[in-house]
């Protein structure tokens, strides 16, 4: 037995990035951007009677949907990591999609296209729900009027925290320095919260009474 | 038309079944078991022929072989779960699937990103 020696056999660990946001808004176009394969298109078929999924009776009665998701994928060889992307559509009707897409995953970045900013706010309001972390890349097309990432910011009523990105889907390194702040974001969430939740070695310090502190609203988390 | 055949062959390949017998997530990774006899290789339909082709030099997720065989996920990961359970599959390592909040991978991930 060989089984280790090719370097096929070098063990990735994989993991998802989320890339959502209205139609139209560059998704295709982004996983095409940085994605180290042809961009693929993976097909969903949604069945609307859930309920009576399993049961054969009334299956000419159902209405299946196709929902197509973009594919792509980075891997990083020295750190033995695979990243894989994953454009979804963004309407709130396939919201039960992306429960499956987000779990485990690092994280989304939400797309948005100033000129309709709305069509982003089911997707911003989808992960700070659940918690995921996201950021939000706002994709300058040539036609739109720029705006500051704080309008950007005042705009979605989003939580100071979350990074909003200034972009262009089209830019390779645009691109990777959107997923980069992703990470970075995901990383310091994960680190803030990681304390609590894995108390591994030494007792948490004696708090002192700062914890208590009730002078900003925005922390009330 | 086209579309009646396609959902007949999906049919076909599922067996009417809605969900796989193994737990396979989008980023489960599979690959060919190392030495399959010609025979059993000759014996499988054409999804599984190609199933083999992409996974026998390196390891692939669920997501890219369902998106290079044109087939939907679920149907893919129905199909991916009896080559499984028939040994000509066997989970990539490492053979669970990551928690995107690690922070040791998070950090191995920024790392590999900005040396892109």
């Amino acid at each position: 037995m060989k089984a280790f020696e090719a370097s096929d056999d070098i063990p990735l660990t994989a993991l998802k990035i989320v890339i959502a946001g209205g139609f139209g808004v560059g998704k295709t176009t982004m996983v095409a951007t940085v994605s180290e394969i042809e961009p693929l298109t993976t097909e969903e078929i949604l069945t609307t009677a859930s309920a009576a999924t399993d049961s054969l009776a009334g299956v000419e009665n159902k209405t299946t949907t196709t929902v197509s998701m973009d594919f792509g994928r980075i891997t990083l060889w020295r750190q033995q990591l695979q990243l894989l992307l994953f454009g979804t559509p963004g309407q709130d009707r396939f919201w039960f999609m992306w429960d499956d897409l987000a779990l485990g995953s690092i994280g989304a970045v939400v797309l948005a296209d100033t000129r309709r900013l709305d069509d982003c706010f089911s997707a911003v309001e989808f992960f700070e729900d659940r918690g995921v972390p996201f950021v939000v890349a706002v994709n300058e097309f040539d036609t739109a009027h720029r705006y500051t990432a704080e309008e950007v910011q005042a705009a979605i009523e989003l939580n100071p925290d979350v990074p909003v990105i200034m972009f262009d889907a089209r830019a390779p390194y645009s691109t990777q320095q959107v997923l980069i702040r992703l990470v970075e974001y995901a990383l310091t969430l994960s680190l803030r919260s990681s304390p609590e939740s894995e108390p591994v070695l030494a007792p948490p310090t004696p708090t002192s009474p700062t914890t208590t502190f009730d002078g900003n609203p925005h922390r009330a988390l | 038309m086209a579309e009646d055949t396609a959902h007949l062959r999906l049919y076909a390949l599922t067996g009417g079944r809605t969900r796989p017998a193994r737990a396979l997530g989008l980023v489960s990774r599979v690959r060919a078991t190392p030495g399959l006899a010609p025979s059993t290789v000759d014996r499988l339909g054409p999804e599984s022929a190609q199933v083999l082709e992409l996974c026998g030099r390196e390891p692939c997720s669920v997501a890219e072989i369902a998106g290079r065989l044109g087939i939907p996920v679920q149907v893919t990961k129905i199909l991916l779960s009896d080559l499984l359970d028939a040994h000509v599959l066997v989970p990539a390592l490492p053979p669970r699937e990551a928690d995107g909040s690690d922070p040791l991978l998070l950090e191995a991930a920024l790392e590999g990103l900005r040396s892109l």
